[in-house]
């Protein structure tokens, strides 16, 4: 009796697991899944919810990770859409970009360190540790924290580019993943120098957060410097496809590079492209 | 009734398949695990080879550097560090708990324990990288430091060392409590001379426990640690262990980078078998 | 006497001085997470969607998808976890080879750090079975990772249940299956539910094993296939990515907190009268 009651009870949870289970049978009708740049998965994801709004059959699905993941995704079909928060390399000329908005990379300090401008040369030295002291650069005698970004992040790559520097020549006293991590370790330290991404950097001085952006060879490191283009520090974010993209793909990538995502880009920090 | 006699057997052996199936299931995941991140580490294993994993000239996997050790002595130096603050402290936290605090003290302060276990280690990080590393780096920059990660890690496996001690501390039999009250030794002698010992293989347990989450912790000593990777020279350099390394750089990583960050994972894995194999022979048990 | 004494002054100072730290700087912890994050609290935080990124409106997908995550991990590591333990406990001997071999996995597997518990659940559950990033691969990694806590509690509280009440049963002449039913799980309880406790409690806080498996996507789930991101990674997007995220960081941290404190009273309430109705039946 006791046995039969028992598999009675057990039975009875059954139907509760199938419900659980159960949910996976309503499907939506088209899945469109982006990887890639964790800069940019904020505002797919933003741009996603939109174009769901707009196509209530679609989903859109934002994985984060970065670039090199996003064009390897989208190479090998993972993703039918990568996301990369730079240009295209050489070998990967085979894939089809297609920029959504701009990014700047901006030297930040703390915004108690007097320094007001580095030479470039002074940039390199002092990521290089030949200087380690501000007192070397016009600052006062406090040992400077190198910050930089771990490997594999594209701002890394555009910053070791726009130097010609290798990432193991670096010498670094704290490395970093993501932007805000980068924004909160020189904010809570005065000796330390980094770069980010010049929109969230902006916002934040605006909102308190002790930091300031360093102008690079004279040009204030500005969303307006970059853009007009002159800034020479930034970068694309870009949206890239294996082939040329088609019917769903194709859609929403006209739609990320239209004004109509611009307010959405700009409420991430970024820069909207410049249409004709 | 009478059927329930007739099948009482078959019932049991029934019972004794399901559960042992159960229990086949449990290990195979362990075994699983072993099995998958061999076979993802396999195409670095074999191409760079383990002996580079210790000689290369840096982790540089861009440029083809793949030297995990210097990651693997910051993973055990912090994981030492924690668990040296975490350990007395949490163990005297828990006999607190069972010998000093009166009852009602002693119930909250367990439930704020428990509570303290399950704060995400994300929240242990920020707090950590906006409160604890400038405060460091006021001292001795960059602040982001072997040191922070330490302390973080301790405050993170301080509540797992206290709630296993409190649980060993109350399974010790409340005769040798009460033939010491009796004999009249003084409360550090029955603590020291009585209780402790009774709970020893439980203390170890919880000891171990801890050291296995400080070794396997990632997301708080990720944002506290500094993460350069270089064997530390003092407490204020910063250090990347082999957990912040993994979460820095697998979403990041393709081909053969990727490879050799499962290699990590498999290098993590077998300190843990190694500390399970120590949790044996030194009679404590390596759970929660 | 006097060293005695002096010994017993110097334990209990360092006693006191530790539980006091320990509670400083809980309180100096938590008086930060309300600080930043309780302004932001509100019903509309936990049932909006999210916004900007999670800089505005709230965090009701993010919940759900925790919720869901937590659900398959329990429903699949409970029965598991809970059949080991009795096996472990009541039907084979300690000292037994079998036995020791899988309470050393176990062990193994308690100490197995969280992120290899990510890499596994990604090449496995979500390349290997092709789940992809989803709820379910997420929830199942999840599942991996409680089940040795479950055992190991589950188990403690079978062997603090006394013999007699063992041999008791098989006096009566019960089956081994009812006397486990009957006596046995009842009387272990407040144990189970202590497992499922640490166990929930350690899942829900997950960040490193849940971003390479369930993802990042922060919509509505409707499927256990969809993408769901967990509040620990939602904090941790928050906190490291997003610029002007603190505050719902913190704000989500404490909602994370408070869920934690609500899971936790209602398991030991279960525990408790599942205690009592059981003796009473007796």
């Amino acid at each position: 009796m006791k046995f039969t009651a028992l598999l009675k009870k057990a039975g009875m949870l059954l139907p509760a697991v199938a419900i659980l289970f159960q949910i996976n049978t309503v499907q939506a009708a088209e899945k469109l899944v982006l990887t890639g740049a964790s800069t940019i998965a904020p505002l797919a994801a933003e741009i996603g919810k939109r174009f769901e709004k707009q196509n209530p059959d679609v989903r859109v699905d934002v994985q984060t990770g970065g670039s090199s993941r996003g064009v390897s995704d989208a190479r090998s079909g993972l993703a039918d859409i990568g996301m990369a928060s730079r240009k295209l390399k050489a070998e990967e000329s085979d894939l089809k970009s297609f920029t959504i908005a701009l990014d700047g990379v901006g030297l930040i300090l703390h915004k108690d360190n007097p320094v007001k401008s580095l030479t470039d040369q002074q940039v390199i030295d002092i990521y290089t540790g030949k200087i380690t002291n501000w007192k070397d650069v016009g600052g006062k005698d406090a040992r400077i924290t190198v910050v930089n970004k771990a490997e594999g992040r594209s701002t890394l790559e555009l910053f070791l580019n726009y130097y010609k520097l290798k990432n193991s020549d670096i010498k670094p006293q704290v490395v970093i993943g993501d932007n805000q991590q980068g924004i909160k370790t020189v904010a809570g330290n005065t000796g330390a120098i980094g770069y980010v991404s010049i929109g969230t950097a902006e916002f934040d001085a605006g909102n308190g957060v002790p930091i300031k952006l360093l102008p690079l060879n004279g040009i204030a490191a500005s969303v307006e410097n970059v853009r007009n283009g002159s800034f020479p520090l930034s970068r694309p974010l870009n949206l890239v496809t294996k082939t040329a993209p088609q019917g769903l793909a194709k859609r929403f990538i006209e739609f990320a590079s239209s004004k109509n995502v611009d307010d959405l880009v700009e409420a991430q920090y970024f820069v909207p492209l410049s249409r004709k | 009734m009478s059927r329930s006699h007739v099948n009482k057997s078959h019932a049991d052996d029934i019972l004794r398949i399901a559960l042992m199936s159960a229990a086949v299931l449990a290990v195979g995941v362990l075994l699983l695990i072993l099995l998958f991140l061999v076979r993802e580490s396999w195409p670095a294993l074999q191409r760079i080879g383990l002996y580079r994993f210790v000689s290369d000239a840096g982790w540089h996997p861009l440029e083809g550097a793949f030297n995990l050790a210097p990651m693997l002595i910051a993973t055990f130096a912090a994981a030492l560090g924690a668990i040296l603050i975490a350990g007395p402290i949490g163990i005297a936290s828990a006999v607190f708990g069972r010998f000093y605090a009166p009852p009602v003290i002693a119930e909250t302060f367990r439930r704020m324990v428990a509570l303290l276990a399950g704060i995400p280690s994300v929240v242990f990080g920020l707090w950590g990288l906006t409160v604890l590393v400038p405060i460091i780096a006021k001292w001795q920059p960059p602040g982001a430091s072997l040191l922070a990660g330490m302390l973080i890690l301790a405050f993170m496996v301080l509540p797992t060392v206290a709630l296993t001690a409190d649980a060993a501390l109350k399974a010790v039999p409340k005769q040798y409590l009460h033939g010491a009250n009796a004999l009249g030794i003084s409360q550090a002698g029955l603590i020291f001379n009585v209780a402790i010992p009774a709970a020893r293989s439980g203390l170890i347990g919880g000891i171990l426990l801890a050291t296995a989450r400080a070794l396997g912790e990632t997301m708080a000593v990720l944002m506290v640690a500094g993460n350069v990777v270089q064997v530390p020279n003092s407490l204020f350099d910063p250090v990347r262990v082999l957990t912040a390394n993994i979460a820095l750089e697998m979403a990041y990583a393709t081909t053969e980078h990727r490879s050799a960050l499962f290699v990590s994972g498999l290098a993590l894995m077998l300190l843990v078998v190694g500390l399970a194999a120590m949790a044996g022979k030194l009679g404590g048990r390596l759970h929660g | 006497m006097a060293s005695i004494h002096q010994r017993d002054l110097l334990l209990t100072g360092f006693v006191w001085s530790a539980a006091a730290l320990v509670i400083g700087s809980f309180l100096w912890l938590l008086s930060d997470m309300l600080l930043q994050g309780a302004g932001q609290l509100s019903w509309d935080f936990l049932t909006a969607e999210t916004e900007n990124a999670g800089r505005a409106g709230g965090i009701a997908p993010v919940l759900v998808s925790t919720l869901l995550i937590l659900a398959v991990a329990i429903l699949v590591a409970g029965p598991i976890g809970l059949a080991t333990a009795v096996l472990l406990s009541e039907f084979i001997a300690k000292d037994n080879r079998i036995a020791r071999a899988i309470g050393m996995s176990i062990d193994v597997l308690a100490g197995v750090p969280s992120i290899v518990f990510g890499l596994f659940g990604m090449a496995f559950f979500s390349a290997y079975l092709g789940l992809g990033f989803s709820i379910l691969a997420g929830g199942l990694t999840l599942a991996c990772m409680v089940l040795p806590i479950l055992i190991r509690t589950i188990e403690e509280g079978l062997s603090a249940v006394p013999d007699e009440w063992r041999k008791g049963a098989a006096v009566l002449g019960m089956s081994r299956l009812s006397a486990l039913f009957y006596i046995l799980l009842p009387a272990a309880a407040p144990a189970l539910a202590a497992g499922l406790m640490l166990g929930i409690g350690r899942a829900m806080a997950e960040t490193a094993a849940l971003i390479f498996t369930s993802g990042y996507v922060d919509r509505m789930p409707s499927s256990l296939h969809d993408s769901g991101r967990a509040l620990a990674v939602h904090i941790y997007d928050l906190s490291m990515n997003v610029a002007g995220g603190d505050a719902n960081a913190y704000a989500s941290a404490l909602v994370l907190v408070i869920m934690l404190i609500i899971i936790n009273n209602i398991a030991l309430m279960l525990a408790n009268s599942l205690l009592q109705k059981r003796i009473s039946l007796a």
